[in-house]
């Protein structure tokens, strides 16, 4: 029996493994290709270990840009950053009001708001795009930080998340703080908002990641090189009409737009873990 | 301090379901009520109604005279421990005592003096600065009934505290809330469906069924002389006998053929219509040294250690007689038993109510 498992361990480590190597292939060719120079890329001949154009490449990809679109990767990752951030903690903020409603106020027609709500589930951006482009234009909000976030806020899910987390809290918590004398706001303050916490992380760093990699309506309603998002800088980079791609600057915007998602992730997680270790209802 | 009057109070939800169906009671300032009765019975609707958990459907429910069922739970001065304690799992052990304190302002200094006190009459002074989630359930226990005590308020509410404890814990917690109780003597309206913690705790006990009120009294009174055969069965462990009968004539009825002697009979029933006998399974001895006998099928035995149940049939229907250890064979098969005049209840056998003098 020893034996067996044993055997059957190291298959499933071969499987694993061979899965990290589908997945974490084409990234580490990304952080080698990040420090040739385009000659050595384009040659077909790319060795797999670094080179040493790294300094000079990410230099350039920070405060210059490519070569055709002249936009420092700095500035982009600025802007994506905004977006990102102002979609995660503004989604973060409207869901977990709208879920405490929801699940805490009897109004007429709370079941009615409830599937409202939920319907939004089907409309992602993709679908009602029109319309949206049509209001954020009508607004006036076309190249501005509100139009990149506001529309992306609007969706079902954090509002469904909380929701679900809410049904969990004894009632009995609503109770004795009600006897302890304290009204709706400070119930929402002292007690839900701190058992919410490891449910905040989470929703954070979805919507962060989400925001992040907005391709489709940062294209659309940003029309100056100074809005662009590095998703958008990114495409930008690889499709020239004449010249040489410049793969070695691609690249190396690939890797740099990796970072800032692997961070929230990595700082998030720890939040998340710990949470989920001390939170108990 | 002050007394709670209970006048007519109704509770109706959606779709007509009435829970409480007009209660009316009075509790002493001062006194440990304990609301008891089988789950739905409407004990726990009562309570949080009068906590202002729940809205008030019909009547008044007053707290030292003054009418609170437009009042907020907060501005009722009780204080309610809750069945699952809810501790706020986030806070300190003394922030959970705190806070209702922080939330009406009441001056930091007098805070910690509450806080310490109260701790240091329960005993759970090395935990204030834990978390909840890192006490037993015991000492959760303690922590919601500390919560209580630092509001000083005029009435507790409990809702069924120790279901939650295992056995033994239950028994020591029940002497302590008694403890407490007395100690602070404030009046205190007790939830649960346990009887022996009913009986225990009560100065005045009600017992309650399918939204009403069956019968209050001092435990002794209810126990001595259930009003109603819900009651009689309710209260008592195991639960009194009821074995059909006949009326005979006065002081007289008879179950099965044979006749036994009543002392608490009501006068002028019909000779020859049916009644029920109840009779406790203490209260019956083996032997013939009592007013009346009866004879026992035994059916097999329990062993309690202390006692012994001895179950059967009398007259085809169950009967079980509770007996010390030793006194009887574990292999009797037929038993006489013995029966006292005195501790023979009659119900009526439409109405379920005690046919006693009246």
């Amino acid at each position: 029996m020893v034996e067996n498992r044993r055997y059957r361990n190291l298959v499933a480590y071969l499987v694993l493994g061979m899965g990290v190597a589908i997945v974490a292939f084409p990234v580490y060719l990304a952080i080698i290709a990040s420090t040739f120079d385009a000659g050595t890329i384009a040659n077909g001949n790319m060795p797999l270990v670094p080179g040493d154009q790294a300094g000079i490449n990410y230099e350039r990809a920070l405060f210059t840009g490519g070569r055709l679109a002249r936009e420092p990767v700095g500035m982009m990752m600025m802007n994506s950053f905004i977006m990102a951030m102002g979609i995660a903690i503004g989604k973060i903020i409207i869901s977990i009001l709208s879920a405490f409603a929801v699940v805490y106020f009897s109004f007429p027609f709370r079941r009615t708001a409830f599937w409202v709500i939920f319907i939004t589930l089907m409309l992602p951006v993709e679908v009602r795009i029109y319309p949206t482009y049509k209001i954020v234009a009508d607004l006036g909000l076309l190249d501005t930080y509100s139009g990149l976030i506001l529309p992306l806020i609007a969706s079902a899910t954090g509002t469904l998340l909380f929701r679900q987390f809410f049904m969990t809290v004894p009632d009995e918590l609503l109770e004795a703080s009600k006897i302890d004398g304290a009204g709706p706001f400070r119930f929402f303050k002292d007690t839900l908002l701190p058992l919410s916490i490891t449910t905040i992380a989470a929703l954070f760093v979805i919507q962060f990641i989400y925001g992040w990699n907005q391709y489709l309506w940062p294209l659309l309603i940003t029309t100056q090189s100074s809005m662009q998002t590095i998703v958008i800088g990114i495409k930008k980079m690889i499709t020239t009409q004449d010249a040489l791609t410049e793969w070695q600057i691609a690249m190396t915007t690939a890797v740099l737009a990796m970072v800032p998602p692997v961070m929230v992730v990595i700082f998030m997680q720890r939040l998340f873990v710990k949470g989920l270790v001390e939170t108990e209802k | 301090m002050a007394g709670v009057t209970l006048d007519t109070v109704r509770k109706v939800y959606a779709g007509n379901v009435e829970a409480v169906k007009g209660v009316s009671l009075g509790i002493e300032d001062g006194s440990f009520c304990v609301l008891v009765g089988p789950s739905g019975c409407g004990k726990s609707t009562l309570l949080r109604m009068i906590a202002g958990l729940e809205t008030i459907s019909g009547g008044e429910v007053k707290i030292s005279d003054r009418v609170v069922n437009e009042i907020e739970p907060a501005e009722r001065d009780i204080a309610m421990v809750f069945q699952n304690y809810a501790l706020y799992p986030h806070m300190s052990v003394y922030d959970n005592m705190a806070y209702g304190l922080k939330n009406r302002k009441t001056p930091k200094a007098e805070i910690e003096k509450r806080v310490n006190e109260a701790a240091r009459i329960l005993a759970i002074e090395p935990y204030l600065t834990r978390k909840p989630r890192q006490l037993s359930g015991g000492q959760r226990q303690r922590v919601a009934m500390g919560r209580a005590i630092v509001r000083k308020p005029q009435v507790f509410l409990f809702d069924e505290p120790l279901s939650n404890l295992d056995a033994k814990l239950r028994v020591q917690m029940r002497v302590e809330i008694k403890r407490l109780q007395r100690a602070l003597g404030v009046t205190s309206i007790y939830v649960t469906h346990d009887q022996v913690e009913a009986m225990t705790l009560s100065d005045k006990l009600v017992v309650m069924s399918g939204g009403q009120i069956e019968q209050v009294g001092t435990p002794s009174e209810v126990y001595r002389r259930p009003e109603t055969r819900f009651v009689a069965t309710f209260i008592g462990s195991p639960p009194m006998n009821i074995l059909p009968g006949r009326v005979e004539g006065p002081g007289l009825v008879s179950v099965g053929g044979q006749m036994i002697k009543v002392t608490d009979m009501r006068e002028g029933l019909t000779p020859g219509s049916a009644i029920e006998v109840g009779l406790r399974p203490e209260d019956v001895q083996a032997g013939t040294t009592g007013t009346s006998t009866l004879t026992l099928d035994v059916d097999f035995v329990e062993e309690l250690g202390a006692t012994q149940l001895f179950h059967g049939k009398v007259a085809g229907a169950e009967f079980v007689v509770q007996a010390s250890t030793g006194q009887l064979p574990s292999d009797t098969r037929d038993l006489t038993l013995s029966i006292d005049a005195d501790n023979v209840h009659l119900f009526d056998p439409q109405t379920t109510k005690r046919l006693g003098v009246a």
